[in-house]
């Protein structure tokens, strides 16, 4: 895709028509099933009427060439504000309004409002050719997608469990239970799925025709492309390469993400709450696997797909790749910090060789890194299982209790060495070079 | 008698469906009681089990996605050659000269879109507290079927063997490098010396039996093709049928007591 605004306003154009137009006619049928419904969705159709008015005028500009966008000072301003931990805690922050204020923003004419603004957002972005060319790379449309279906499911499913707390809360059963009765497989689910079969196909086949699957040039071990990125399902590891050694990003972070996930039923494993949409009964469960999910899992993926450029540097949204920038952070270790700035003595030096002697000496160089470490996987496990989670220990016993406990402090070093990266640039906590041990 | 009843009284249509069409409570029974695809369901469920609502069908939606992957995948095999010297060119011909030309297509988003519809069907089943017991064993099958979608994913990107799947796989398999004890550059590898040789170098290391050679080349294509187009599948297919049997075991979709 070409920068030469001209050239890029045409090529853009069709898809720009395309997305305006699928928003208009999702706001017609939002209106039209408003009108139906009668009352208060009566008045509401009135505005998805107006969006898909608003939509419309704006496929039509848009295949004029002359597409709405956003304008430079917003774009800027938004640039300016996006970094590596801004977009961490922003989006924490933001599903921490969503959480707290699901009852208000589970109601359907909130979840839409929601939809239009990611719908606009989107599109108008869309006329920045820069923005264009990362966000419609073949391989980076399904995450597109993906923002668009989680969004939907998200909300999907908070409705429900909303629904079902509040039933719950008035001593009625949720709302699965009025489904008990039983119906026929045939005709009842086979058709359904047969209807999903044809509707998914249909679906495979109209991406196939308009985005073409890529393909850059022949292989060549010599030419290293800048960035390199791993595909895009893996690029939330890549990602963690910024905080951590390859040997915990890319292995042991990983392992421990299919054992928790593989944990998760052994760890939570009281019958109750099976089978309906709940969050109620099981708020410190729900909240550390959608923190785990959306934000060490999805967020990072989008970081490093849409933020990350050449030597990894992060990018705003609608800014040039430009491949000399560099990251920008002279990072030290603990062991630099604690013996120089903080004792004022030079980082002692372990000898060359000498078997034993040098292995002490590395670990007294380091010896402040060990004690965090040592505090931090055993010393507030220990507090925690006697104070603040001492019902949990009761509950679930030694072994089951330290597994929880321990993947939870490994899911929180990543924020931790976040937030120390960003206030004293702290690369390492130990670092051992000599037997190629970082954390 | 109408051309539909004639086909449907005829010994060849007999043969195959053993009993009249599913238009009564009977037959609805039987159909799916004798028909081998269509067994895999229960006669009768909840209606709450078919709510789309309740389970988003995103896992019939996998299912339904790597059975086309598993079907473009075979026709694009007869057409690829997983070599260094015609791997690419292979691609080239599959987008300009083969007839359907939008095989490599379908297949490489159906792959992105099992990805997404396997997370959001792993979303789901945690929302809906469906992982606690008796389906504990359920979930974790559905953990390794995740893990595998991810590395049928992954092994088939560098088939197409350009720039993008090189490099993507040299990027992944690095971090091979760096797995404790196993990785020549990981931690732990000093320790495993035999009279001060190295047991673990870049020779014999984790990433060189993943790639088969030191570096992203014909022998890591080899590999991962194999891997692609047989093992994991294989694999994949034998975990789905354990899932769908547990789903059935388990008591059926899980629902309120
Ligand atoms: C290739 C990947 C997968 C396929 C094809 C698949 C397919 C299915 C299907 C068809 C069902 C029936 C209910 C439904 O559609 O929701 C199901 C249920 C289930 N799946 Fe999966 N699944 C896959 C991956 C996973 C993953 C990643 C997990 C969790 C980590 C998982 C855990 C479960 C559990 C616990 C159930 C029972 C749910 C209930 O009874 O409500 N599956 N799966």
């Amino acid at each position: 895709m070409l920068v030469d605004s001209s050239e890029f306003l045409e090529e853009i154009a069709a898809t720009l028509v395309g997305l305006h137009l699928v928003a208009a006619a999702m706001n017609g049928i939002a209106a039209w099933r408003g009108l139906r419904a009668g009352g208060g969705a009566r008045l509401r159709a009135g505005a998805w009427l107006a969006f898909a008015a608003l939509f419309t005028l704006f496929a039509i500009w848009a295949g004029q060439h002359t597409p709405p966008g956003l304008p430079d000072t917003i774009k800027t301003a938004i640039d300016a504000a996006l970094g590596p931990v801004t977009l961490f805690f922003g989006s924490l922050a933001a599903l921490t309004v969503l959480y707290l204020g699901r009852e208000f923003f589970v109601r359907p004419w909130v979840g839409w409002c929601l939809g239009n603004a990611a719908m606009l957002f989107f599109n108008l972005s869309l006329a920045d050719p820069h923005f264009a060319q990362t966000v419609l790379k073949p391989d980076n449309v399904p995450i597109v997608a993906m923002i668009f279906l989680l969004g939907y499911f998200l909300w999907l499913g908070t409705a429900q469990a909303v629904e079902n707390d509040r039933r719950l809360r008035q001593g009625q059963g949720p709302r699965e239970k009025d489904f008990a009765e039983k119906t026929l497989v045939w005709p009842d689910l086979v058709y359904i799925e047969l209807i999903c079969m044809v509707a998914l196909s249909a679906v495979l086949i109209v991406w196939a025709l308009v985005v073409r699957a890529p393909l850059e040039q022949p292989a060549n071990p010599s030419l290293t492309p800048n960035p390199s990125k791993a595909p895009w399902y893996f690029v939330g590891l890549q990602e963690m390469l910024v905080f951590f050694d390859p040997a915990m990003a890319g292995v042991v972070l990983p392992t421990l993400i299919i054992l928790g996930l593989a944990l998760i039923p052994f760890l939570d494993f009281k019958t109750e709450g099976s089978g309906y949409y709940s969050i109620a009964g099981r708020r410190f469960g729900y909240l550390v696997f959608m923190f785990g999910f959306l934000q060490l899992w999805i967020l990072l993926i989008l970081v490093g797909t849409f933020f990350r450029g050449p030597n990894w540097s992060f990018f705003g949204l609608y800014e040039p790749r430009d491949p000399h920038r560099m990251p920008l952070f002279q990072n030290v270790n603990l062991a630099e910090l604690f013996w120089t700035s903080l004792l004022g003595r030079a980082v002692p030096r372990p000898m060359a060789d000498g078997g034993l002697a040098r292995f002490t000496a590395i670990l007294w160089r380091e010896i402040a890194g060990i004690a965090v470490l040592l505090v931090y996987f055993l010393g507030i496990p220990l507090v925690l299982g006697r104070t603040l989670m001492r019902r949990y220990l009761a509950n679930m016993g030694k072994a089951r209790f330290t597994a929880m406990v321990l993947l939870l402090m490994m899911m929180l070093a990543l924020p931790i060495k976040m937030i120390l990266r960003w206030t004293c640039h702290l690369s390492y906590v130990v670092n051992m070079p000599e037997y190629s041990i970082y954390f | 008698m109408s051309f539909g009843d004639k086909v449907r009284q005829s010994q060849l249509w007999k043969s195959i469906f053993r009993h009249p069409a599913p238009v009564d409570r009977r037959n609805r029974v039987l159909v799916i009681l004798s028909n081998l695809i269509l067994h895999l369901h229960p006669v009768a469920i909840q209606k709450h089990a078919v709510r789309l609502h309740y389970t988003w069908c995103m896992g019939g939606i996998s299912a339904f996605l790597f059975l086309v992957e598993t079907i473009t995948g075979v026709l694009l095999m007869f057409y690829y050659r997983p070599t260094v010297q015609w791997a690419y060119n292979d691609m080239l011909a599959l987008r300009d000269v083969v007839s359907l030309g939008v095989l490599r297509e379908i297949h490489r988003w159906g792959a992105h879109a099992m990805v997404i519809t396997v997370w959001l069907h792993m979303l789901r089943v945690f929302l809906t507290g469906s992982y606690k017991p008796p389906r504990e064993f359920n979930w974790v099958i559905g953990v390794v079927l995740l893990v595998l979608t991810l590395l049928l994913s992954f092994t088939g990107y560098l088939l197409p063997w350009d720039q993008l799947s090189i490099w993507a796989v040299t990027v992944g398999s690095n971090m091979a490098k760096a797995a404790p004890m196993l990785g020549h550059e990981g931690p732990g590898q000093q320790l495993l010396t035999i009279d001060g040789v190295d047991l673990i170098t870049s020779g014999s290391d984790v990433r060189y039996a993943l790639l088969g050679a030191r570096s992203v080349g014909e022998e890591a294509l080899n590999r991962f093709y194999v891997l692609h187009c047989i093992a994991l599948p294989l694999l994949a297919t034998f975990l789905m049928a354990v899932h769908f049997w547990r789903v059935r075991k388990d008591g059926g979709i899980s629902g309120p007591l």
